[in-house]
Order: structure tokens, then C-alpha cells, then sequence
């Protein structure tokens, strides 16, 4: 590791806003990770899942000498059931394995026990279900429909979750409007893909009746919580491990009713029991996403601002609900968040989330917001288009640009750089350069496209923010223990679950610098729910704000101690004391003390501290702050050939502010990898459903990801605004990749359309359908000919 | 996504290969080769042959080589044999390019060019190659050896000439002209994945006018074929645009295109207009 | 369950004698019955790539072959590409790039990277690209990962 330098902030020796390696990689690098599919089994689970999308279950037979689980033996099993206190919620219930009926392809029905993964594979495919079929509904559009068949009768139309907002006054503005400006758009299925798919080993101990899942999550106390809760244990019975996860983007947030099973069996069997899921099964049965019509319309004034927003959402949130979210999670992020970085004072939006025999969907990195961001900015384009208005031009006059804001559906804004991020990107990409390469490609047959999105990207947000949704269960805050051993070894337990993020490198920089110790003497412990304090996990932006503040705080009340301690040691005041180099100096002399010493000194000799300081030296700091925005204009440039519809990205461009940048490398990392999976979402990423409701992507060929073949160098230019709603001063940056590059690469789709005067508003825009588009040009053209 | 169960067997020469397909073919044998096909077809439990015969340690079988009219091609070629010159004639140059479309560099290390032609995916780049430049299919069993022309060997998606007990043992490959000149171009959407459409072209050119065309088209019918109508609009036509766009739209229109979820017919024929133009372009680069 | 053959596999230089079906897929082999379980397991179908190993010299997907057809061949995974405490140049460069988040992918990336090099030391910028696009990685936006395999190519020129 370098030596401390000075840091990007000008402070002398600082660890926070230096691009160090990070602590994660030695051990990933060597291949000495240790994931959940890594531990042996005694036991092992292959689920048999409905190869129907909706009907009811008849006999399941099972061959002989089997051990087949199936909902039967399920009774005193509760079901999963999210539950939301406003927005006409209705709670539904998912049994752990389907009762009575299926509803989407892929549903586990039945759960075959075997002593390997082959031979569990051998028999469910001779398990026998009699299903009698009946017809799906696939599309959201479908289940709306008069006379639809009730998926739930608990909701019926199979509207589960219905938001509604309308500002006073909305309707006398709205008639003011000189231009009104429309879109439709639709947002296809995706799948997370985390390249580790699902995977849950549960063993018994037969010592004293505990069972420790290990298991792909994000959250593994809730996932403690849920399962107890489930199965009617106490939380002490059971442990919850995340080890290293192979990615999880929100797809490893929600509940599975397949690590409950798992804790069952284990109970049941008093055994090790394990099972790992295969990418079919991801990709038909794990958690989906994204799948929305948005219609949008947008008041204008005669100058271009933008007056008020009038938004339908329909969200297709599959067969059942995910916990702890619900499926409330997309259409109503979908309508708290749809203006954006605009400052538009009336809003009237109706968000449904709509049952349909599909997978259930739950979050995916960026949840709705890629959609909404994609709506609106193609909204402004469309907008600027009818104003003849240059698109930079339409977005200056309506960016927010005064703060603190408090926006139309009540969220308050914290201070931004909206306008200052957008002149930035436009200046760096080179706008007159490229109309000039555009004009000359042209001209050549050749079509090139340029597509800005600005957006603001909500992270770091506690409890109250999830309050406000009506969350049965209420996430937000996070406690950090921050301890030093008497060998002056620190540690940082944390109840976040970092599966990628590089937390334990940004977490030991920021108390590094305040006990003066380098990172790589830190260790941040997490994802154990016997080790770690009670904690939320890693979602939504939120571990560097929420996490980091719980552990600034923590480590500065080790700090406080270390100075009393220092104080007391070498008899100077504290005021005199400065942590720096593992040591405590008074300031301008030779007087030192080592934080080992002081360390040893305060357990093994605390009788010399009595009455003045506890023994030890461990401290807590919880964190529940209200969110702070970060924001970043993103721009793309295509090259896209009308002859087959391809799309190639051939430059893009990204200006971000998340506030203060704990670690360069890192975030840009996270910059990277977000715009590559909304690249994914743009052009490429699409689960596709028959009108049978089954699945006709279900491996990597047809479900596809991008490769480093399809990814653009990404360009990345920072601001960093010190967030006054964070203690670190940084704003969370996870999401913010993937929210704004679906919206530029279409922007940029459609620019390149403009000399054949159509328009593509979905996502992804497959070549073909982009071809299909151009053809109605190719067609218009000849009629008119 | 375990394959089902089968029984292994590793014949030491061909003819203990062909007495094994003779007698296990009938039994849902199969031969197993570079496996880069059939071994996912089996994880996903579609094929679940009950015996693999493995042909990898056959001595004989990894032939490449040259009688100056021909290149053979041994059942145990890979696709990374192509990625130098494999034969010293222009073959070579397109077999390089060719191979250099195929998947992925470590399924190349693996996969093998007969079976590739075996397995008779539509959008093969070498089962496009094979009718492209009319090879020869040597299929060999116990009862015997045949030849099967390429045009005669594709008879629809994933099915072949070849009866359950013949091994395809080698392909011949006719040498190009010294003169020849090829083009090809494949669309998909991501690297190396399985073409949408693809063209192989070659011809010759004397006194400036195009001569012995061949015009292969796959990806986009249920198998490759040559596509005479595309052919007769390049004969005797200078090469360049005209010609080109010419014999790309015949293509296009003679072509009864494979549909699918995300490819409906006017698609495929618009990607066949832009395979052919762009593979007989590459020719002259 | 079908008859099992015992064979050894040569991992990293080390004899595992095991025990496995004709079906056993080598990358099962390698982490269920030889414990190396470095090597990930992300689609068995041949398209991810997170099972990449050196077999004789040649980076392959483990889940496209059977365990039994490595019997006599050199096997090389993650785990073999430290010598002792000093890391490979590819994997040094991986962690002083960023080329790594969540770390599952990696060990295919690194066993892909090292045995196209060595086979092809001059490869060029284009097709090292194309090499690159035969994996998925989900966190990095392949960008960190293509800037680490230029700077280790180089090193490993150099040597």
C-alpha cells in the first residue's frame, strides 16, 4: 500500500479521496473467495418448478423411495407476505412451495432431496405434476382488461399496489400550457444476472438445535428476521452468513421462499442440506425487472419550461410480491421520482403495479429509475424537437438550479450541480465537433447520433424515507462497532453487505484517518448476523452514506477515547494530542505513545483509568440519515446502420457528482460497471415471454448480457459537491451508471433517426426494432413516391 | 444443469470407433468430439444420449493436409487449427477469417470443424464454409465409406445426410484458385454469438468482369446453400457497388427465411441484403 | 447414479485421485471432488466463462468437458497462478486496475487472459479485445479488466 499523501481535499496525510488498492482482492484474485456454492452439502436440493404458467395442481407423484417435499408438507410454514400501509396495497401471500395452483412458469412446486446435485436432477425430472392449465395473463395490458381471470382474490382487477398524485391546481395550469409534448414508452423485462446465480447451504447443529443458512444476499439480518418469522423460530436459532457474493445488483435483496425450504429441511433432516441455483433457473425464476409502459405528457410554457407532468405507469410486477420491498417498490419509485432534476411545480401521476402470471419482480439496480429517466429525457428531447430548441438548451431552462428543493411530490433536494454537470459533458464531448462529423457521415450513409441525460440519483436515504412508503418493515439506519484489541488491531463490524462494492477498503480509509492508522491495520467484518450488528445490508445506494456515517461516528468516539487514554499516558492535555502514524504525539515535542500500548493499557491495565474511562476500547455509532442526491449527466454517441439496426456505442461520456469521492478508483468502478449494465438495458437485455407464459430467453445465448465487445471506454468527469446530509460528505454513486445511460444511448438512437423522421421510445432497442421503425420510413417513403 | 447419465467410451482407432456407433447407435449413441455443442444441449437435459463414443484419442483422426487439389480436414480438427494458415493457398486466408467468427477463442481450443458440420446448426460459419465452397462429406461406418456433397449433406436445422451409425471422419475442402477472391460477413448482436445472418463469397475475376461466383448464405434458412439467383446477378459484372447490391437484393428476395421470437421474416431478408453486400465488399479489401 | 471411474486429475502440478461419473463435468471435478473450488461455476451452458481453465496449455470452459477426458492432462486454475506469496502479473494487475468488484468472474478471467498470452504473447489490441468478449463480467463494465490484461500483456512481454 502507498504511503498517505495528500489527499484531493488538500488536507495533510489523509486515506479518504485516494484511489488505494483495495483489501478485498488479494483473496478474490487467488481464487481463495470463499462463495456459498464452495460448501460441501450432506444434502442436496433440486426444486421442481411449474412448467405452466397458470393452473391447478393436481397429483404430484413422486417415484418411489424419494424424498419429494411439497406443499403438503408445508402447513405449518406461514406464507410470504410483504405488507404496505398506504397506496391500496393488497397483501398476497406466497407459499414456499405452490399450493393448489401455479402462477408463473418456473414456480417451484416440489423439492427433491438427494445426495448430489446430479442425482437430485435425476429425479425431479421423474417427478410427475398434473397440472391442468389454464390461460395466462402475460401482459400487464392482458390482466387490466375487463373480465381479466383474478390471479389473487385478494386484489382484484390485479391491481395489487395503485399510487395517485395530483398537485392543487394542477388542471388550470395544465390548460395554460402553449405546447403539450407525449410519449409512450415501454420498458422490456430484465433480469439482474449477477454472475454468481442464487445459491443457500443451511446446516444443523446438532449441539444445540441452531442452523446457520449461508446464502447470496444483500441483507442477511432481515433474511434472519423473515425466516424465523416464517417458520415460527426464535431469531437466536438461526444464522445467517452472506460469504462472498458474486454480485447481486438488488436481485439478492428479496426474500427467496428457497432459503426458507432450505432452514426447513435442515430442521427437519437435522442435516446439512444445500442448493445451488443453475442459470435456467435464474433466468426463469429468479427475481425480474423493468417491465412498465410509461406515458408521459409534459405542459410547456412558450419559453420551454416545463409547467407540470402528467404520468401513467403500468408495472408488471408478476406473480407475487417481494419482501421486504413489496412490488410497490418499481411504479411507486416510478411516481415519487418521475420529474427528475426539473424543476416542474405540478405533477399528477397514477402508478399501478399490476399481478401477471411472470416471475415476480423486485429490485434491480436503478429500480424504475432507468425507466423514468429514459421517459423524461426522451420527453425533453421530443419537447425540444417541438420547440425547435437545441436539447442542451431545453434542459438548461428546466434544471433545477436553486436548493435546498423540495420537489413537486415533497422530496427535498439537497445541493446539486444539475446545470453545472451538463455544461461539463457538454464542453468535454465535444458538441460542434461532433454535428460536424455527423453531417459528414451523413453524407456518407453513415449514422451517427448524440443523446444527453441529466438525472438525480437518490441515495443514502433512512428510515424515514422508507416510512413514507407505508413499509410494513422499515429499513434505513446502520450501526457500525468500531473496536481496537489489546494488540491494537482495529476492527469495524458493520451491518451493511458489501458484495462487490469495495466497502471494507472505503470504510478502513475513513477511520483511518481519524485513529491515524493505515487501512490495511483495519478490518471490516460483515454479513454475519453472529458477528455483525443488526443491520439492513447493502441496497439503494445507501452502505458508503449510511454505513460510512455509522462508522465515522463510531471511530471518532475511539478516537475521543484514544485521546483521553494518550492524555492520561503521557500526561499532556487532550487538546495537545494528535493521532498520527499508530501513534498518539503531543503536539511539538517528542512525547509519544503507540495505539497498541495504549491499547494493552486500557484492557489489561484499566484499574489506572478507574473513574475517569471504561474499560476496553470499543464504541458504536448508528446512522440514520434522510437521503442526499447525487447527479451526473451521461452522453452517448452511436453509430447505428440502417441496414441492420445495429447500434454501436461508440463513445460515452459521464459527468458525475457524488459529492465527496471516499475512493476514486472505486467509484469510478461503480460508474463503469452501472453504465454497462444500462447499456445492457438499452440495446440488448430482454427476458421474452411466449403468449403461454413461458420463457423463450432462459439461457446466456438469448438473455444477453453485454461483453466487453459491445462496452464503450467509458470518460468519466467528476464535481464533488460535499453533501450536507452526509457526514462523510459523500452521496451515494451505485446506481447512477445504470439510471442514466438507457436514457442517452436512446437519445442518441433517436438522433441518429432524425434525417428518416422516425422515433423508437423502447427499451431495448433491438436492431430489430430499430430496423422495424425504418422500414415504416423505407414504406412511407414509397407511398409518397 | 447436470447432464443426464451416460456410459463413456474411448475408442483407441476409427474402426473400434465405427464396431462402437455400429452397435450403439441404435442405443442413443452418440459421438462426442470437441463437445463445445452437444455438452450445453446436455445440461440443459435437451439431449440425453445414453452413450457418448469419444473420438479424442484416436490417432488418425487430426489430419490437415494438402494433395494440391483438396484440404482434409480430420474429425479431430479444432476451430483453432484455422487460426494460422492451415494449407498453402488462399483457402487458408478465408479459413483464418472464418474461423476467427466462431464463438469464442476458448470454445475455438475445443470445438472441432467436423463436428461442427455433424451437428448442422444453421448458423454455422463452417457448415456455411462446407456449402459455400461445395466439400466433401467422408462418412464412414462399418458397412462402409461414402461421399456426400455438401449440397446434398444439410438437410434441415441440426439434421445431416449422415445415417446414425456413420462417422463424419473427414471433410474436403476444394483449394481456391490461386487468384480466388473471398469475402464473408456475419451479423449478431453481441461477439461471438451464434450468426443471425451470415455470406461466404468467392469468385474469380478475368478481363475485369466477375467469373465462377459462389455465393453462400446462412443463418438464414434451416440450413447454408449457395444462392444460384445471387450468383448469376455477380457473373460477368465488374466487381463494385452495382453488382454488388444487385446480387445482395437477390439474395435476399431467393431466401425462404427461418423465423423466430426475435426475427421475423423481413428482418432475416433484410440482414441476408446486408451479409452478402458486406462479405462481397470485404472481397476487395 | 451410473458407474463411477477412478482417474487422476493433475491440478496445479498436484495428483487428485478421484472417483466420478462419465458426466461429471471437469469444473464439478475441480471443486466438488478435488476441493479447488477457485474455479467458478456460472453457466454450465459455455457462455460466461467463470470456469475457464488451462488444459494442456489451452483456456477452456471446464463445464464443456468431462473430468474424465482430462485424465494425463495439465490442469491449471486460480490457484496455481501464484508463485508461493508473489503474484502472477495478471493478477497484480487485475487489483492495481480495479479490474475486479465481486471477484466471481475473475478467476475465469485470469486463467483466459494468462492462457491467451502465453500462447500469443503478440497479440494485438483487437483481438486481445475479442479474447476478452468470451467471458461476462457483471460489475466492472469490462473497462478496468481490458486496462489490466494491456498492462499485464506488456509485463509478460517484457519477461
Amino acid at each position: 500500500m502507498n504511503a498517505p499523501t495528500k489527499g484531493s481535499h488538500g488536507d495533510a496525510l489523509k486515506w479518504v479521496g485516494r484511489a488505494i488498492r483495495r483489501l478485498e482482492d488479494p483473496a478474490l484474485v487467488t481464487g481463495q473467495g470463499h462463495f456459498t456454492a464452495d460448501l460441501a452439502a450432506t444434502h442436496w436440493v433440486r426444486f421442481v418448478r411449474s412448467p405452466n404458467a397458470a393452473g391447478t395442481i393436481g397429483n404430484i407423484k413422486a417415484p418411489d423411495g424419494a424424498l419429494v417435499i411439497t406443499a403438503a408438507d408445508l402447513k405449518a410454514v406461514k406464507k410470504i407476505t410483504p405488507m404496505l400501509h398506504k397506496f391500496e396495497y393488497k397483501a398476497v401471500g406466497q407459499p414456499i412451495l405452490a399450493e393448489d395452483v401455479v402462477r408463473f412458469v418456473g414456480e417451484a412446486v416440489a423439492a427433491v432431496v438427494a445426495s448430489s446435485e446430479e442425482e437430485a436432477e435425476d429425479i425431479a425430472d421423474l417427478v410427475e405434476l398434473n397440472i391442468d392449465a389454464s390461460m395466462p395473463l402475460v401482459d400487464s395490458r392482458d390482466a387490466l382488461a375487463n373480465g381479466a381471470p383474478q390471479i389473487h382474490i385478494e386484489a382484484p382487477g390485479n391491481v395489487i399496489v395503485k399510487g395517485t398524485v395530483k398537485t392543487p391546481g394542477f388542471d388550470g395550469v395544465w390548460a395554460s400550457a402553449a405546447k403539450v409534448v407525449k410519449i409512450d414508452a415501454r420498458s422490456h423485462r430484465q433480469n439482474a444476472t449477477p454472475m454468481e446465480a442464487r445459491a443457500a447451504h443451511a446446516a444443523y447443529d446438532r449441539t444445540n438445535g441452531r442452523v446457520t443458512l449461508t446464502c447470496t444476499t444483500q441483507m442477511p439480518h432481515l433474511m434472519r428476521t423473515a425466516i424465523a418469522d416464517l417458520l415460527g423460530m426464535r431469531e437466536s436459532d438461526l444464522r445467517v452468513i452472506a460469504p462472498d457474493v458474486g454480485g447481486g445488483f438488488g436481485q439478492k435483496m428479496s426474500l427467496c421462499s428457497e432459503y426458507v425450504l432450505l432452514v426447513w429441511l435442515a430442521r427437519k433432516l437435522k442435516s446439512t442440506v444445500a442448493w445451488t441455483e443453475d442459470r435456467r433457473e435464474n433466468l426463469i425464476a429468479s427475481f425480474h425487472s423493468r417491465d412498465q409502459y410509461v406515458t408521459l405528457e409534459g405542459a410547456f410554457d412558450k419559453d420551454a419550461k416545463l409547467l407540470a407532468l402528467r404520468a401513467d405507469v403500468v408495472s408488471n410486477v408478476g406473480a407475487y410480491s417481494c419482501f421486504p420491498t413489496t412490488c410497490g417498490v418499481e411504479p411507486l419509485m416510478a411516481m415519487a421520482e418521475m420529474p427528475g432534476p426539473y424543476d416542474v411545480r405540478h405533477y399528477q401521476c397514477l402508478a399501478r403495479g399490476v399481478l401477471t402470471n411472470t416471475c415476480t419482480m423486485a429490485a434491480y439496480r436503478g429500480v424504475s429509475r432507468p425507466i423514468i429517466t429514459f421517459t423524461i429525457e426522451r420527453l425533453m428531447d421530443k419537447a425540444a424537437k417541438a420547440f425547435a430548441l437545441d436539447p442542451v438548451d431545453i434542459r438548461r431552462r428546466n434544471l433545477i438550479d436553486k436548493f435546498p428543493y423540495t420537489s413537486a411530490t415533497g422530496l427535498v433536494y439537497d445541493e446539486a450541480t444539475y446545470k453545472e454537470t451538463l455544461d461539463m459533458a457538454v464542453h468535454e464531448i465535444g458538441v460542434p465537433a461532433f454535428r460536424a462529423r455527423q453531417k459528414e457521415a451523413r453524407a456518407r450513409g453513415r449514422y451517427l447520433g448524440i443523446g444527453f441525460a441529466t438525472f438525480s440519483e437518490r441515495t443514502g436515504y433512512g428510515s424515514p424515507a422508507f416510512a413514507a412508503r407505508g413499509m410494513a418493515i422499515t429499513p434505513g439506519w446502520e450501526t457500525v462497532h468500531v473496536s481496537v484489541d489489546p494488540s491494537g488491531y482495529v476492527e469495524a463490524r458493520i451491518g451493511s453487505s458489501p458484495h462487490g462494492q469495495g466497502l471494507r477498503t472505503t470504510l478502513a480509509q475513513i477511520i483511518a484517518d481519524e485513529l491515524g492508522i493505515p487501512p490495511d491495520l483495519i478490518k471490516v467484518i460483515h454479513g454475519d448476523t453472529d458477528t455483525a450488528p443488526y443491520g439492513w445490508g447493502t441496497f439503494a445506494s445507501r452502505s458508503l452514506v449510511i454505513s460510512g456515517g455509522a462508522t465515522l461516528i463510531a471511530a471518532r468516539k475511539v478516537r475521543a477515547k484514544l485521546v483521553k487514554i494518550a492524555s492520561h499516558m503521557l500526561e499532556a492535555a487532550e487538546n495537545d494530542i494528535v493521532l498520527e502514524g499508530g501513534h498518539a504525539k503531543v503536539a511539538g515535542t517528542d512525547r509519544t505513545v503507540s495505539i497498541a500500548s495504549m491499547a494493552r493499557e486500557i484492557y489489561t491495565q484499566a484499574h489506572r483509568f478507574k473513574g475517569e474511562l471504561e474499560p476496553g476500547l470499543n464504541e458504536s455509532g448508528t446512522y440514520d440519515p434522510p437521503g442526499t442526491f447525487s447527479n451526473a449527466c451521461h452522453v452517448a454517441i452511436v453509430d447505428l446502420d440502417p441496414d441492420t439496426g445495429f447500434v454501436k456505442v461508440e463513445r460515452y461520456l459521464v459527468a458525475e457528482d457524488a459529492g465527496r469521492i471516499i475512493n476514486p478508483m472505486i467509484a469510478d468502478g461503480q460508474v463503469h460497471g452501472g453504465v454497462a449494465q444500462g447499456i445492457g438495458n438499452a440495446l440488448l437485455e430482454e427476458i421474452v415471454y411466449d403468449g403461454d407464459g413461458g420463457i423463450l430467453t432462459a439461457n446466456l445465448a438469448d438473455y444477453m448480457p453485454p461483453t466487453a465487445h459491445e462496452m464503450p471506454n467509458i470518460e468519466l468527469h467528476h464535481i464533488e459537491t460535499p453533501s450536507t446530509q452526509s457526514i462523510t460528505k459523500a452521496k451515494g454513486l451505485g446506481e447512477g451508471g445504470t439510471i442514466g445511460a438507457p436514457a442517452a444511448v436512446l437519445n442518441a438512437i433517436n438522433d441518429a433517426l432524425t434525417p428518416f423522421n422516425v422515433e423508437i421510445d423502447i427499451i431495448p432497442a433491438t436492431p430489430q426494432r430499430i430496423r422495424a421503425v425504418l422500414r415504416e420510413a423505407e414504406q412511407a417513403k414509397k407511398k409518397i413516391a | 444443469m447436470k447432464p443426464a447419465p451416460f456410459v463413456r467410451h474411448v475408442p483407441r482407432t476409427l474402426q473400434q470407433a465405427l464396431a462402437m456407433l455400429s452397435q450403439l447407435a441404435g442405443q442413443d449413441g452418440r459421438i462426442l468430439a470437441g463437445g463445445q455443442s452437444l455438452v450445453p444441449i446436455m445440461a440443459f437435459r435437451l439431449a440425453k444420449p445414453a452413450h457418448l463414443i469419444d473420438i479424442n484419442e484416436i490417432a488418425g483422426l487430426d489430419r490437415l493436409d494438402s494433395d494440391g487439389t483438396a484440404l482434409t480436414i480430420g474429425a479431430r480438427v479444432r476451430h483453432a487449427a484455422f487460426h494460422g494458415p492451415a494449407v498453402d493457398n488462399p483457402l487458408a486466408a478465408l479459413l483464418s477469417y472464418v474461423a476467427r467468427h466462431i464463438a469464442h477463442y476458448p470454445i475455438r481450443m475445443r470445438g472441432t470443424f467436423c463436428g461442427s458440420l455433424a451437428h448442422a446448426d444453421p448458423a454455422s460459419e463452417w457448415c456455411l464454409t462446407a456449402a459455400t465452397l461445395g466439400a466433401t462429406m467422408i462418412a464412414k461406418s462399418q458397412r462402409g465409406e461414402r461421399e456426400i456433397a455438401a449440397a446434398d449433406f444439410f438437410e434441415g436445422i441440426m439434421s445431416t445426410a449422415l445415417a446414425e451409425d456413420e462417422l463424419l471422419a473427414e471433410v474436403r475442402l476444394p483449394l481456391l484458385a490461386a487468384d480466388a477472391k473471398f469475402g464473408f460477413n456475419e451479423f449478431s448482436r453481441r461477439a461471438g454469438d451464434f450468426a443471425m445472418a451470415s455470406s461466404l463469397v468467392t469468385y474469380r475475376v478475368a478481363d475485369g468482369k466477375i467469373s465462377e461466383a459462389r455465393i453462400g448464405v446462412g443463418g438464414a434458412e434451416s440450413s447454408p446453400r449457395r444462392i444460384e439467383e445471387a450468383e448469376s446477378a455477380l457473373n460477368g459484372q465488374p466487381p463494385g457497388d452495382p453488382a454488388f447490391r444487385a446480387a445482395a437484393l437477390a439474395a435476399s428476395d431467393a431466401v425462404d427465411p427461418l423465423e423466430d421470437h426475435q426475427t421475423n421474416a423481413e428482418y432475416r431478408r433484410d440482414l441476408v441484403r446486408a451479409v452478402v453486400r458486406r462479405a462481397l465488399e470485404h472481397s476487395l479489401t | 447414479m451410473t458407474e463411477k471411474t477412478a482417474l487422476t486429475l493433475s491440478i496445479n502440478g498436484h495428483a487428485h485421485a478421484i472417483n466420478v461419473e462419465a458426466r461429471r463435468t471437469l469444473a464439478d471435478a475441480i471443486r466438488e471432488d478435488c476441493g479447488q473450488t477457485g474455479t467458478h461455476i456460472g453457466c454450465e451452458h459455455g457462455i460466461c466463462g467463470a470456469c475457464t481453465v488451462i488444459v494442456n496449455g489451452e483456456p477452456v470452459r471446464s463445464c464443456l468437458m468431462f473430468a474424465v477426458q482430462a485424465e494425463g492432462k495439465k490442469i491449471r486454475t486460480v490457484e496455481g497462478l501464484a508463485d508461493g506469496d508473489t503474484l502472477h502479473v495478471m493478477q497484480q494487475a487485475f487489483m492495481d486496475h480495479h479490474g475486479l468488484q465481486c471477484g466471481f468472474c475473475t478467476p475465469g478471467f485470469l486463467m483466459l487472459a494468462v492462457g491467451v498470452l502465453e500462447r500469443e504473447p503478440n497479440i494485438s489490441d483487437d483481438d486481445l479485445l475479442d479474447v476478452l468478449s468470451s467471458n461476462l463480467c457483471r460489475c466492472t463494465g469490462y473497462q478496468n479488466i481490458i486496462k489490466a490484461v494491456r498492462a499485464a500483456a506488456e509485463q509478460m512481454r517484457g519477461k
